[in-house]
């Protein structure tokens, strides 16, 4: 049997898949379907200092392949996440990233230092958010932005720091280089493309928001281009996502160059998805003799510039 | 049983009752047994991302009753199938109309393919109780013998006065004071039942709908504004609803 532990920045995951924040809520919901131990971890919803109620709806429009969302971190701040939420989830035996969000660097600096004093796994940074109009996506769509944010939250974040990036962006590599010089312990992308929908009956955006972030299968070969660029040039852990839907896409993500994967739209489609992307994976690596899942990150055979 | 769960459903009886809307009988013995009124199912739509959100019409003999209208490329494919089909289904989901103890006169208002929704509440509550059923014409009029069926004495309308009263379905909401009121439909209509409820001084509960995603409460897609506790905040179509309390739902400005 192949092994499918793996480690991220120092902490060990029963296996490779973790369930992306946003999708999954803080994993009440899903752990009606199987035991929440069957995911390597979860990353939480995004949380922020303050509760935010989030955008008026419509907050989903469905995409070809896909879908937008504007839920703008609609979440009961970090107190209540401490308190209400992260003692049940604490023993659903498996991993958790706190994804965390700010309007400003002092607030994402304080949420750092707060959940450092929790049992929290590792903090993911969302630098990322497309839908709100402060903290999320302004400090990640430049290296001197990521950089800023980054070294400071390093300061006071005493938990493994993954930051997860934007793809909103025109070099990814630059700003992977950028993150990992300002201190993170790893990567997490991409955060979802922006995208817009309109009514052409009502000449109204189907978001209330007007736009909003896209997820799904849409944009899974462009997370893996993102991926694999961002490989070249970090030496910190990536865990891959963006529309991965089954394990050959988990596979694929690996190839390119993640040690760790999240799923998010997929639950929508299929709760079960979780558990079947484990399956095949499992089974791919028997079949294939592949002793462990570290075995496949970035082992694409790409060509060369001369063909 | 888990509190929901997903299963393959093989369809059992499929027939166009209206132009453009499917009357479906899936075979779901679980289901059917944890159902309750006002509940909905999630639904795959082979090729989509997004289940389709659909609510239960009735559950009976081990089976969910579906009656949907095609409004898009997925409910489209989803009429495409007949019996002997299987859909897979993720379901009971959502709060549903919490029913008083039989006895009550009830009073149920549905606008067009806002009547589904209402018919398994009617059925446990049907006898003695009004069901005033709202359709743009008389080629649309969809479950009138079911409401009668389940005790209501039905009255129907019709905006352009082809069938029934001419006019809207607020128009005949008068009559014997009701002792509940349960409404489901357009937003327009909604806000009329909860404005005429709220006058009479009897409960009324409303079936919502929202663009929505997991269906489960997780990804806080298919939000509401609630007042609840004194406070305005977004609650969730999927999980807090499809049927709130009138009172609680604060209706947004266009």
């Amino acid at each position: 049997m192949a092994e499918l532990r793996v480690q991220i920045a120092g902490v060990t995951l029963e296996n490779p898949l973790i369930a992306a924040s946003g999708a999954f809520g803080f994993g009440r919901e899903y752990s009606e379907f199987y035991p929440l131990s069957t995911l390597g971890g979860i990353s939480c919803k995004g949380i922020t200092l303050k509760e935010r109620s989030g955008n008026p709806p419509p907050r989903i429009a469905e995409t070809p392949s896909g879908m937008l969302n504007s839920v703008g971190l609609q979440n009961p701040g970090v107190e209540r996440f401490i308190r209400e939420d992260l003692p049940w989830l604490r023993e659903q035996g498996t991993r958790i990233l706190a994804n965390i969000a700010g309007n400003t660097p002092e607030e994402y600096c304080e949420m750092a230092e707060i959940l450092s004093g929790t049992d929290v796994d590792l903090i993911e940074l969302n630098i990322s958010c497309p839908n709100v109009k402060q903290g999320g996506v302004q400090f990640g769509t430049s290296c001197a932005g990521v950089e800023g944010i980054v070294s400071q939250v390093r300061r006071f974040c005493k938990k493994p720091l993954v930051v997860k990036l934007s793809p909103n962006v025109a070099d990814i590599g630059e700003i992977a280089a950028a993150a990992e010089a300002a201190g993170a312990d790893a990567l997490s992308m991409i955060n979802t493309l922006t995208g817009m929908r309109i009514d052409i009956r009502t000449r109204r955006p189907i978001l209330h928001n007007n736009t909003g972030g896209l997820s799904g299968p849409a944009v899974f070969p462009v997370a893996v281009r993102m991926v694999w660029q961002a490989r070249q040039r970090v030496k910190i852990p990536i865990i891959g996502m963006g529309g991965v839907s089954c394990w050959q896409d988990a596979v694929e993500m690996l190839l390119a160059g993640a040690s760790a994967l999240q799923i998010g739209t997929v639950l929508f489609t299929d709760p079960y998805a979780p558990v079947k992307i484990l399956d095949g994976l499992r089974r791919y690596l028997d079949e294939n003799g592949i002793a462990a899942v570290p075995d496949l990150t970035g082992q694409v055979r790409p060509y060369g510039k001369e063909g | 049983m888990k509190r929901y769960d997903v299963q393959s459903c093989r369809i059992a009886a499929k027939r166009e009752i209206a132009p453009g809307i499917f009357d479906v009988w899936v075979e779901a013995p679980e289901f059917a047994a944890a159902a309750q009124p006002g509940q909905f199912a999630q639904i795959l739509v082979p090729g989509k991302t997004l289940r389709r959100p659909i609510s239960i019409c009735d559950a009976a003999d081990g089976m969910l009753r579906f009656v949907f209208q095609v409004r898009g490329g997925g409910t489209a494919r989803l009429a495409k199938d007949s019996a002997g089909d299987a859909w897979d289904i993720l379901a009971p989901l959502g709060h549903g109309f919490s029913l008083p103890a039989r006895g009550g006169r009830a009073l149920f208002v549905g606008g067009g393919i806002g009547v589904p929704p209402l018919l398994f509440a009617a059925r446990q509550l049907g006898a003695g109780a009004r069901a005033v059923l709202g359709f743009r014409s008389r080629d649309g009029v969809i479950l009138e013998e079911d409401f009668a069926r389940a005790g209501c004495e039905v009255a129907v309308a019709t905006e352009d006065g082809s069938a029934g009263y001419h006019g809207l379905v607020t128009g005949c909401l008068d009559g014997p004071d009701p002792d509940a009121v349960f409404a489901c439909g357009p937003t327009p209509m909604l806000r009329a039942v909860a404005a005429w409820a709220e006058e009479k001084g009897v409960p009324c509960q409303l079936s919502l709908e929202e663009r929505m995603a997991c269906g489960l409460g997780a990804c806080l897609g298919c939000a509401c504004k609630l007042r609840r506790d004194g406070r305005e905040e977004y609650g969730h179509v999927c999980k807090d609803g499809p049927v709130f309390d009138a009172r609680e739902i604060v209706w947004e400005v266009e």
